[in-house]
């Protein structure tokens, strides 16, 4: 089935309830936590204090003496169980064409540790009070050594790794820079900017959480874990750590609240767990503790950039060169090597027919958490970075912010980009027109004078995202260093009855999958969307499959469903046939119902599934019974949802507070199977993009290496009230090769909102002559910019 | 969490019994509790004023309000008393934390915590208030001691807050965008004798300006604000906030206290 006619199909663009939530709000899920195994057990991880030191001695023997302590293990019994350290699931080739450099992962630390929050010895007890007790009595005699934690310490800092003396991780390039740099001595008019792109904790609801289970009878495991793909969880544990055979190992991710990124990764903790479960011979839970998610999940972007716009006498752009300085911590986590290269610089292009763009990036190592893929993961850094300069040139030119995205909006698709991507489809000038319909920005001069008149200040932001989304093309992945696939797969299994279970390798947390799925099975089957069952999250259910990141879910893992009721359709197509007694090739089925073209013969799929698991009167020489399908899905392009945000915000002078007045989110994500589910992840993802903007930050001591912001007492959560209503709309160009005309829609709001607003805030303070501010726009900041442009 | 033996007395006599015998008094334990779980605090033994009668309720004595200690702060900001006559403090008791922590959190806790940041104290030391205790009364002026810092002796309770009723007052408070405690917090209160300005949230502890004091006692209006110089050397710098951007918090919360004060 094509795309043009899914999207007529009865539940499509249909805002069904989610089936989810009866559970959720109830408070019926299962989490990690909430399962208990018999003989459970209780781990504590006793982590480094020093952002760096040399570990000069373990010493164990009074936390394994304490009472109902099982176990203490540290990173010797790792070393002699002859356990690998962590894997890096993507590598990326220098400049100069070396490898990147690849430096051990300990598990449990050995020798070192490199971050505050650095795992160095687990104890495990009967109780968690216990852990806890005994977990104070390990000695660790660290030899503290100086920290650097700014990735512009890095170059020059203290050596991390003996194997990356200098710290640098990788120089990665695209683009041509001689014909760039040439570029650049022909224009009117150049703009240069210089920004931080602010390090962010993810902070999901539910913290990490694990259960370790080996079965002694079966000599098999079991890993309970909150994590949003379980398949590469086990992939990565088992070939990569713990060299064991995959069919011995069962990883099962239940009801998870929220990951964002943080919960892709194969995290030392979930080793140790698997591990000591068998060596212990106990079931072992652990629930990370918010403190300690602070300082040990994996953070989100911290980039250092300078930047140049090349522009003709008419604002159009000539080229585009970047550098950037990626702060990757003090280990590779499983994809943070692809976020700053493949996911940020192929995005550089935006929506603008820039025909020249380099962009060079150094990746570093510093005392901080491990930083890895962060809801937008690489394309948030992109497209900050472009949106601000592209509205800077503006403000230089003294062209409206939407006049310069106008005069270089791409118009004609497919589109092949400087950098490497090719845009299939999109409208932008739609996006654009819409968006500022909405916003009614014709009413803002008149906005802005009442603010002035109250002693205030009124800006208007704009930016215009795009994305790479449904990630991705296995063998393009595969080409730029990409350890792993990325297809995705389905099952659907129609019972006799003629419900449906569907068996998907893309992971639900928070997402709404089990309904949105189940909207795509019912419309294609045309029953009921309470017929239709989704099972996600457990590799001893589900196909091999790669999980959920990158808005692919519905792209990728739905693509993959699309394809295996394409197969379901087929084999009961010609089963109808058969019980019709008619040719195959003339049966239709819509509405639930097989036809006979050109007859009034008729059955309904119920009785196609009944015949299929009852074959009395049934083809069995030609066709199997049955009627279970299983396909998977390698998408042939990435998809490349786009939009126009504008934000509208009031400035208090003398206190520097931003006050967001509006916020206007036009997308273009294809075709929307339901549309309350996409608004909700729009509002998500704004929350989290206008929180980086205005007041989420994460700071570690410049000095000491400490992590300032280690609690939501001092890392700025953003609430309700830190919203005003916002105001979203859509434009749909469908996407023109995936089955189902969807381009994803997770990253969107996180992507594109936080350009809009510093925009916004620039364009407010320009008055006082203040041309450049970082993120987040806190108060103190807004007031100190405000202070040195009087100065 | 570290093991703790538990009491709930139900006469103050015998919680004074219990706390001079070594116990940790437990009011609202919104600071407590969460220290608690974070094993920065390892109290053996608590004693739960909650059920303490004595401790709790709102009365009119002359022209004071008294505020037993372990009035909720949700039971501040909604009685009716402390509307009629302190409505400055109703409305800094509702714009405490968020709604569990109103529901939970006392004034005896929050005066006794004295919190650099806390919203009470600013109101206690600004309204000339009186902290009566198990043992004797002590003003608001010398019992605020600085961070965590307090008059109080081992063994003694907080059974009471005492307010003289002002002319007018308000309290504008600039919240710390994490926390939501003051960033920095003015009480000003026009008093019988005379304006007394409080601030919270921006040095080690509150305290009281008297530059700001005397600018309002020449002239109790928002204008008499704009002369008066806040030296920001004994202010708090921070990564929220510098001492300078404190300084400059305190002129204009002082300013927009004045005003609502006045409306």
């Amino acid at each position: 089935m094509g795309a043009n006619e899914f999207a007529k199909l009865p539940h499509i663009g249909e805002s069904v309830l989610r089936k989810e939530d009866y559970r959720f709000l109830t408070g019926a899920g299962q989490y990690t936590d909430d399962i208990t195994l018999t003989r459970m057990s209780h781990a504590v991880f006793v982590r480094s204090p020093h952002a760096h030191a040399n570990i000069k001695s373990v010493n164990t023997s009074a936390a394994k003496a304490a009472p109902g302590v099982i176990g203490v293990l540290e990173g010797k019994d790792v070393a002699n169980d002859k356990l690998n350290g962590l894997p890096c699931g993507w590598l990326i080739t220098s400049t100069d064409g070396q490898p990147m450099k690849e430096p051990p992962h300990p598990v449990l630390a050995l020798d070192k540790v490199r971050y505050v929050g650095d795992h160095v010895v687990m104890v495990v007890a009967e109780t968690l009070e216990q852990a806890k007790n005994a977990a104070e009595l390990v000695e660790v005699d660290y030899d503290p050594l100086p920290a650097a934690v700014d990735v512009r310490d890095a170059n020059g800092g203290p050596t991390l790794h003996d194997i990356a003396p200098d710290n640098h991780c990788y120089k990665w390039a695209i683009g041509d820079k001689g014909l760039v740099d040439e570029a650049f001595t022909k224009a009117a008019h150049i703009t240069k900017l210089d920004l931080i792109n602010n390090r962010l904790v993810p902070n999901a609801m539910e913290p990490r959480a694990a259960i370790g289970s080996y079965s002694r009878a079966n000599d098999d495991y079991t890993l309970y874990v909150s994590n949003q793909n379980p398949h590469v969880e086990r992939l990565l544990m088992t070939a990569f750590v713990m060299g064991l055979p995959e069919h011995k190992v069962r990883v099962i991710a239940p009801d998870v609240g929220g990951g964002f990124g943080s919960k892709i990764y194969l995290y030392a903790e979930d080793v140790c767990l698997t591990w000591a479960s068998k060596k212990l011979n106990r079931n072992i839970k652990w629930v990370c503790e918010r403190g300690e998610a602070f300082l040990s999940d994996a953070h989100g972007r911290d980039h250092s950039s300078h930047a140049e716009l090349a522009l003709d006498k008419d604002g159009k752009f000539l080229a585009l060169r970047v550098h950037t300085d990626a702060n990757l911590g003090a280990y590779l986590s499983t994809f943070s090597t692809c976020v700053p290269t493949i996911l940020y610089a192929t995005l550089l292009a935006g929506q603008y027919t820039t025909p020249l763009v380099y962009a060079e990036v150094d990746a570093w190592f510093t005392n901080t958490a491990p930083v890895d893929a962060y809801r937008g993961a690489g394309r948030p850094e992109a497209t900050y970075l472009l949106e601000r300069i592209v509205s800077r040139a503006a403000f230089e030119l003294g062209l409206p912010q939407d006049e310069i995205r106008r005069r270089n909006f791409i118009t004609q698709f497919p589109y092949q980009t400087p950098v490497a991507l090719q845009y299939d489809i999109g409208d932008y000038v739609a996006c654009m027109d819409a968006s500022q319909k909405l916003a009614d920005v014709a009413g803002f001069k008149a906005r802005q004078a009442a603010s002035q008149a109250q002693g205030k200040l009124r800006g208007i932001g704009y930016s215009s995202y795009i994305e790479a989304c449904g990630l991705a093309p296995s063998n393009i992945a595969g080409a730029l260093g990409a350890r792993a696939g990325l297809f995705e797969c389905g099952e659907v299994r129609v019972h006799p009855t003629g419900s449906v279970t569907v068996f998907t390798g893309s992971h639900s947390h928070g997402q709404g999958h089990e309904t949105t799925f189940a909207q795509v099975v019912a419309s294609r089957l045309g029953i009921a969307v309470d017929a239709v069952d989704i099972v996600h999250g457990d590799t001893g259910r589900v196909p091999f499959g790669m999980g959920t990141y990158g808005s692919r879910s519905i792209s990728v893992g739905g693509a993959a469903i699309m394809k295996a009721l394409d197969k379901i359709e087929a084999k009961a197509k010609k089963i109808a046939a058969h019980l019709m007694e008619a040719s195959d090739t003339d049966i239709d089925f819509a509405n639930g119902e097989f036809t006979v073209r050109g007859t009034d013969k008729k059955i309904p799929f119920g009785t196609v599934a009944l015949t299929a698991y009852v074959p009395h009167n049934y083809p069995l020489e030609t066709l199997e019974p049955g009627l279970n399908e299983t396909a998977f899905y390698d998408p042939t392009n990435f998809t490349f949802p786009s939009g126009t945000y504008i934000a509208e915000v009031e400035i208090d002078p003398e206190t520097g507070t931003v006050r967001l007045d509006r916020f206007t989110a036009v997308d273009d994500f294809g075709t929307i199977i339901n549309p309350m589910i996409v608004e909700g992840q729009v509002h998500g993802g704004l929350v989290q993009g206008i929180g980086q903007a205005l007041i989420e930050n994460c700071v570690y001591d410049r000095e000491t290496g400490q992590l300032l912001t280690g609690s939501f007492m001092d890392y700025a959560m953003p609430r309700a009230d830190d919203f005003p209503e916002f105001k979203i709309g859509h434009v749909c160009t469908p996407c023109t090769h995936n089955p189902l005309g969807t381009k994803g829609c997770g990253e969107a709001g996180a992507i594109g909102s936080p350009p809009a607003v510093i925009n916004a805030v620039l364009d407010a303070l320009a008055p006082l002559g203040v041309k450049d501010l970082d993120m987040p726009a806190t108060p103190h900041r807004v007031w100190q910019a405000i202070q040195s442009a009087k100065a | 969490m570290y093991a703790f033996t538990y009491d709930r007395p139900a006469s103050l006599a015998e919680a004074a019994k219990l706390v001079k015998a070594g116990g940790q008094a437990l009011a609202g334990g919104q600071t407590m509790l969460a220290s608690m779980k974070q094993r920065l605090m390892q109290p053996e033994k608590l004693v739960d004023l909650s059920r303490v009668s004595e401790l709790s309720g709102v009365r009119k004595e002359g022209d004071q309000i008294v505020i037993a200690a372990m009035t909720k702060h949700i039971d501040v900001e909604r009685n009716a008393l402390v509307q009629q006559h302190i409505p400055a403090l109703a409305a800094l008791a509702g714009g405490i934390g968020d709604r569990q922590v109103r529901a939970m959190g006392t004034i005896g806790g929050s005066v006794a915590n004295n919190d650099p940041a806390a919203c009470y104290p600013s109101a206690a030391m600004a309204l000339g208030a009186t902290i009566h205790t198990t043992t004797r009364k002590i003003a608001a002026d010398d019992f605020f001691l600085g961070m965590y810092a307090t008059a109080l002796q081992e063994g003694e309770l907080i059974t009471a807050v005492s307010f003289p009723i002002p002319k007018r007052a308000s309290y504008a408070k600039f919240k710390q965008g994490a926390s939501r405690f003051a960033m920095v917090g003015v009480f000003v209160a026009d008093t019988t004798q005379g304006p007394r300005v409080a601030v919270t949230g921006a040095a080690n502890g509150v305290f009281r300006h008297p530059g700001l004091e005397a600018a309002l006692a020449k002239k109790f209006a928002p204008e008499s604000v704009a002369g008066v110089t806040i030296d920001a050397s004994e202010l708090n710098s921070d990564i929220h906030a510098s001492a300078e951007y404190r300084a400059q918090l305190i002129k204009v919360q002082t300013r927009k206290a004045v005003q609502d004060a006045l409306s």
